[in-house]
């Protein structure tokens, strides 16, 4: 009678275990972060990359319903298969876009926006990755838009999409 | 003389204040950054990671302890930003009180199965 007990449990247990190693391999390890709803916006003090001067987050974010920051650097690849639609939304005029050209060689970045148009309005310098990460990104191309309370409300990791275009107008119209 | 002999001991009292405060603040620095997640090389700490992320996320921990920052508000700006995953040393909360819970309930569990077979054993 006591062998049947731990047989059965035993069996129950196996089962138990196989059902989580079977869930494991249909479940992707890579964790991408959980950004929590209307983080505030991080205060900070930047080098504009035209006019090399220093200008802070207030100067920046200011006078307009919603801003799209986008993460980007001459030296990506996916940054110039987005950069179509970055000029798209640049069309729009109530949004303000601001580039943060990342870890980047200022040189190139202006022949970057030379060659393929300049979306945005202001272009800062991130040379140490430290105000990419103060706004919780990880990775470049990176997108977050803000609204006019200086609530970061939706992030899209990666390039943008036609379907993340489209879901950016809908936010911002 | 006398002057400059103060002067120089008030001189020597700060330097090793300031070195102190140094050593003190490297070694927060190691502790934060050895509990960090890298989220680009997932499986290694911001410490062990070389990516272009964990550079940063090192300079960033620099940067807000020394605008003073102590540990619990450097992981809560971070837990903020990037979710509960990039922490190694979890708190204890609604997804997580399973992983606190678990090995406490084990533990009690076989603390009270070897009583029972002891107690047994005695009668």
């Amino acid at each position: 009678m006591k062998n049947k007990i731990l047989l059965t449990v035993l069996i129950f247990f196996l089962i138990f275990c196989f059902a989580i190693f079977l869930k494991s391999l249909n479940t992707s390890s890579i964790y991408v972060p959980e950004k929590s709803e209307k983080r505030e916006l991080p205060e900070f003090v930047a080098t504009e990359l035209f006019s090399n001067k220093e200008i802070t987050s207030n100067e920046i974010f200011k006078d307009s319903d919603f801003y799209i920051l986008n993460i980007w650097a001459s030296w990506c690849a996916p940054c110039r298969e987005e950069h179509p639609q970055l000029m798209e939304l640049s069309s729009n005029l109530s949004v303000k876009i601001i580039g943060l050209n990342y870890k980047d060689n200022p040189k190139k970045a202006k022949k970057f926006l030379k060659e393929l148009g300049n979306p945005f309005s202001t272009t800062i310098i991130d040379k140490t990755g430290i105000i990419a990460i103060e706004f919780g990104g990880y990775g470049i191309p990176e997108t977050f838009i803000i609204n006019k309370d200086k609530k970061i409300i939706k992030t899209f990791i990666g390039n943008l999409t036609e379907d993340a275009l489209k879901e950016i107008n809908s936010i911002i119209k | 003389m006398k002057i400059l002999k103060f002067l120089f001991i008030l001189f020597f009292i700060f330097n090793i204040n300031n070195v102190a405060l140094a050593k003190s603040n490297d070694q927060l620095e190691l502790k934060i950054s050895k509990n960090l997640r890298c989220l680009i090389c997932q499986g290694q700490s911001i410490y062990d990671s070389q990516s272009d992320f964990a550079v940063s996320m090192k300079l960033l921990i620099n940067k807000k302890i020394n605008e003073g920052l102590n540990e619990k508000e450097i992981y809560d700006l971070l837990i903020e930003k990037y979710g509960e995953w990039i922490v190694y040393d979890t708190n204890l909360n609604k997804n997580t009180f399973i992983l606190w819970g678990l090995p406490v309930l084990l533990f009690l569990i076989g603390g009270a199965i070897i009583l029972k077979k002891l107690v047994f054993r005695k009668v």
